[in-house]
């Protein structure tokens, strides 16, 4: 089934990138503008770009052999054809499943090479946004779960209202002219008092981040990704803690006076968690969300930003990667969610 | 001319006590969270007599302090906008002078809420919103936003100067600055300062709001006329054509939503029309809908189902095909003087891709609802009966499933408020000199930290109208669960 979603998934975005007003494009900016239309289709046929659809697709994937043409010249075009490799060297099948990814117009290398450095820097920023987000979330929910309808839980659940009406872009917005700007907002107003070196107590773009992560640099952005899911993960832990801490058992160990410590520590937390962790892992199409807008906003060159990239830019296959890599890591989350739930409840586990 | 300061001569009194009350509030609700952890919830005295004397205790009164200090800070802030709607420009500042360019949605506001709480109990589940603080705060925010794109749209009147007009020196003024060469009969402020492009940021902004009430809520109601119709028959019947469903509505939440905007929403794209056939398919839901719904309702009364039917039909046939056709594009069915309006296309494929996205949601919310509602007795008692399937969905299951549904209606016209933002941030589809807060939110980024305010306007604005939907929604489940 999964196998079919990603097919079917891989096989829209091959149709949507590959329609007849993007390969034009792709010609003409890959010859020169002026083409007619004859050399726009005469390029096209040539590197095969003109087959039907499926056929392209499959040679994509790497299971029919790659369309290659010898021109009158001698000179060999065609999917497989990478520049600076000798035409007797060429593989008959270039394709995803020969691990081959196609070669990125925009950026003239391979977009394996490219890509590889993006997902590296996007890991880095996914696993920050995790240290901050899924602890803090799970922690507020506990507490305001734990006193349903006191005032804490009142306060934080007005809290994570707020956090999940706030999306990345004005979050973000909001973040960098209040903290990174060295006019407005505290940076200089702490400066003024001595307590920072700077005129602004973090830096508003993440450029510098590549190299090397500091808090200078990276809080921002981690800060911003981290915020729109919070609210809504804190939302998850608090309705299901103020289940569990209704159930029968939980009275039960009330009744028999264990502390109050010892009942939300020992008994109601794990029970609590299950939900939330199906809600975490679902969370991750949704990150992927903000993390491209964070990148484009802090000019954090990675997955996101690559994705943004390709597509302003036309450049067909690093597109296709790039939706290849989220379609995949969308279904790998919701395969791990299905199975960590079954893990982590008992009650399937032994039906 | 002067430029105005934020509130004016009558700040240099009042402000110091603004700032003093909201200390006090701040300092009470800090207290009163520590309060509630280390202080004892009720003070109990031991008579000598044995019997035991309960007072409210420390934190009752704290709690009062907060309560009376939040009292004397929204107080304030109607003594600013009042004196700001009934003095002469200037003598409150640029609060005063938002407040008395706002003074219709004040007035429409305040009318809307007094009718509905004097007839509060007459009102069903509207009327019961207004027993619940937070759903009262939602409810204000968001027709808040809803008058406000109300007066400007039809009558023109909140803004003060052209959205797109650029005036000569007003390039990134700070907020209040007054205009260079002041001519008769124009506004003599940026109130809220201009844009890159010395444009009016106040402007612009309350211009922006009718895209989005416009846009937002309808998009949410096409979503749900194709979730409804697709789900309801997925969970009554079940089987292949639930798996089927189901499968495409998975296939779309597997694609991250920025990804499929990328694919959907480029020039090329549309270009080869793919949104008009998108919008002719998913523009013809609301039809099926409705015509099923009216003839599973009356099909034992020929006479008027006939000519109900017949007549709702026809207009609405003619308002979708003046919808989906248009001069210029691929679908270009009738003729020109049949066709009523046409749809900018930048507006039409950022309202297709916004409801091709938030449909499959819709229809695994009600797919759920339909699953669990099936096994009631009166959908038993329906089928007993002998009413036709359609009959049992439509009449039976759906206004039994509305609880869940308004609340989810309410949370997702806040989330496609979101995904055009979305859009407009990323100069998807909607043209870029466009008003619109996610368009003007990327204009004002790129000068961010020196010039924060074309972007914190717009970005505040959308900040608060989800924060009030969310609210609203949170409201609405509360007051539906209480029954």
């Amino acid at each position: 089934m999964m196998l079919l979603t990603a097919i079917c998934l891989t096989y829209i975005v091959f149709f949507l990138t590959n329609l007849y007003p993007n390969l034009e494009k792709l010609a003409k900016t890959q010859g020169n503008f002026r083409m007619s239309e004859e050399a726009v289709a005469s390029y096209l046929g040539d590197r095969g770009y003109l087959q039907p659809t499926p056929i392209k697709y499959l040679q994509w994937l790497g299971v029919l052999p790659g369309h290659a043409m010898t021109k009158e010249d001698g000179s060999v075009v065609g999917k497989c054809v990478r520049p600076g490799v000798a035409p007797e060297d060429t593989p008959r099948y270039c394709g995803i499943l020969q691990g081959d990814w196609g070669f990125s117009t925009v950026a003239k290398e391979p977009v394996a090479n490219v890509l590889g450095s993006r997902l590296a820097n996007t890991g880095k920023l996914m696993f920050w946004v995790m240290v901050v987000m899924v602890p803090s979330a799970l922690i507020i929910g506990v507490l305001a779960g734990m006193n349903e309808g006191s005032r804490t839980d009142r306060t934080l659940s007005t809290a994570s209202i707020l956090s999940t009406a706030t999306p990345e872009y004005v979050s973000g917005v909001i973040f960098i002219a209040l903290l990174a700007s060295t006019r407005n907002g505290i940076g200089p107003w702490l400066h003024e008092m001595g307590l920072i070196e700077g005129k602004a107590l973090f830096k508003g773009t993440a450029k510098t981040a590549m190299d090397k992560v500091t808090f200078e640099n990276f809080t921002l952005p981690v800060l911003t990704v981290a915020l729109y899911g919070m609210g809504y993960i804190a939302r998850m832990t608090r309705a299901s803690m103020a289940e569990v801490m209704t159930a029968q058992y939980i009275r039960t160990a009330r009744l028999k006076g264990v502390s109050f410590r010892n009942i939300v520590m020992k008994h109601a937390l794990r029970n609590a968690l299950i939900a939330p962790f199906t809600v975490i892992m679902l969370q991750f199409p949704w990150l992927l969300n903000g993390v491209v807008i964070v990148e484009t906003l802090f000019s954090y060159t990675g997955f996101g930003w690559q994705l943004v990239n390709a597509a302003g830019n036309n450049d067909i296959e690093m597109l296709l990667a790039v939706s290849v890599v989220s379609v995949f890591v969308v279904l790998v989350t919701q395969l791990i969610s299905d199975i960590g739930y079954v893990y982590l409840n008992p009650r399937i586990r032994i039906s | 001319m002067e430029p105005l300061t934020w509130t004016g001569s009558f700040g240099a009194i009042v402000d110091p006590v603004f700032t003093l009350v909201a200390y006090i509030f701040i300092a009470a609700v800090v207290l009163q969270i520590i309060g509630s952890y280390l202080l004892p919830p009720v003070s109990e005295v031991i008579n000598a007599d044995g019997t035991i004397g309960r007072g409210t205790g420390p934190n009752a009164m704290i709690g009062l302090g907060v309560k009376y200090s939040l009292l004397a800070l929204v107080a304030l802030v109607l003594l600013y906008i009042l004196a700001g709607m009934f003095t002469p420009l200037g003598t409150v500042g640029i609060v005063g002078a938002l407040a008395a360019q706002f003074a219709p949605v004040w007035i429409a506001l305040v009318v809307t809420f007094l009718l509905s709480i004097t007839y509060k109990r007459r009102l069903g589940l509207y009327g019961k919103l207004f027993d619940s603080m937070i759903g009262m705060i939602g409810f204000g925010l968001l027709m808040f936003w809803f008058y406000t794109a109300l007066f400007v749209g039809l009558f023109d009147m909140i803004a003060v100067h052209d959205p797109l007009t650029q005036l000569s020196g007003m390039k990134n003024k700070v907020p209040g600055t007054p205009l260079r060469n002041l001519e008769e009969g124009v506004y003599p402020y940026y109130l809220l300062g201009g844009d890159n492009l010395a444009r009016d940021v106040f402007s612009r902004m309350v211009h922006g709001s009718v895209i989005v009430i416009v846009i937002a809520p309808f998009a949410t109601l096409f979503a749900f006329m194709v979730g409804i119709t697709l789900g309801l028959p997925a969970g009554y019947f079940g089987g292949k054509l639930d798996a089927f469903l189901s499968f495409l509505a998975n296939l779309v939440l597997a694609f991250p939503v920025i990804l499929l905007f990328y694919l959907l929403v480029t020039p090329e794209i549309v270009a080869t029309g793919i949104p008009n056939y998108m919008a002719m398919v998913l523009f013809a839901f609301p039809i099926i809908f409705v015509g099923v719904l009216l003839n599973s309702r009356f099909y034992t009364r020929p006479k008027l189902r006939t000519p109900l039917l017949s007549a709702i039909l026809l207009v609405m046939i003619w308002l979708y095909l003046s919808a989906i056709s248009a001069p210029g594009t691929v679908i270009n069915v009738l003729p020109g003087f049949m066709d009523l309006f046409n749809i900018n296309s930048g507006i039409l494929v950022v309202f297709v891709s916004v409801v091709f996205v938030n449909s499959p949601t819709v229809f695994r919310i009600v797919r759920g609802l339909v699953m669990d509602i099936q096994t009631r007795d009166y959908v038993a008692a329906a089928q007993t009966r002998g009413e036709g399937p359609w009959y049992i969905m439509l009449w039976e299951i759906l206004p039994n499933a509305r609880g869940p549904l308004i609340v989810d209606f309410c949370l997702r016209i806040g989330y496609t408020t979101i995904l055009l933002g979305t859009l407009g941030f990323f100069g998807l589809g909607l043209p870029p000199e466009s008003p619109d807060w996610g368009t003007t939110i990327n204009d004002g980024r790129k000068l961010l930290s020196i010039y924060p305010h074309p972007a914190i306007v717009p970005a505040l604005s959308l900040l608060s109208l989800v924060l009030g939907l969310n609210l609203l929604a949170d409201g609405l489940r509360e007051e539906s669960l209480r029954d």
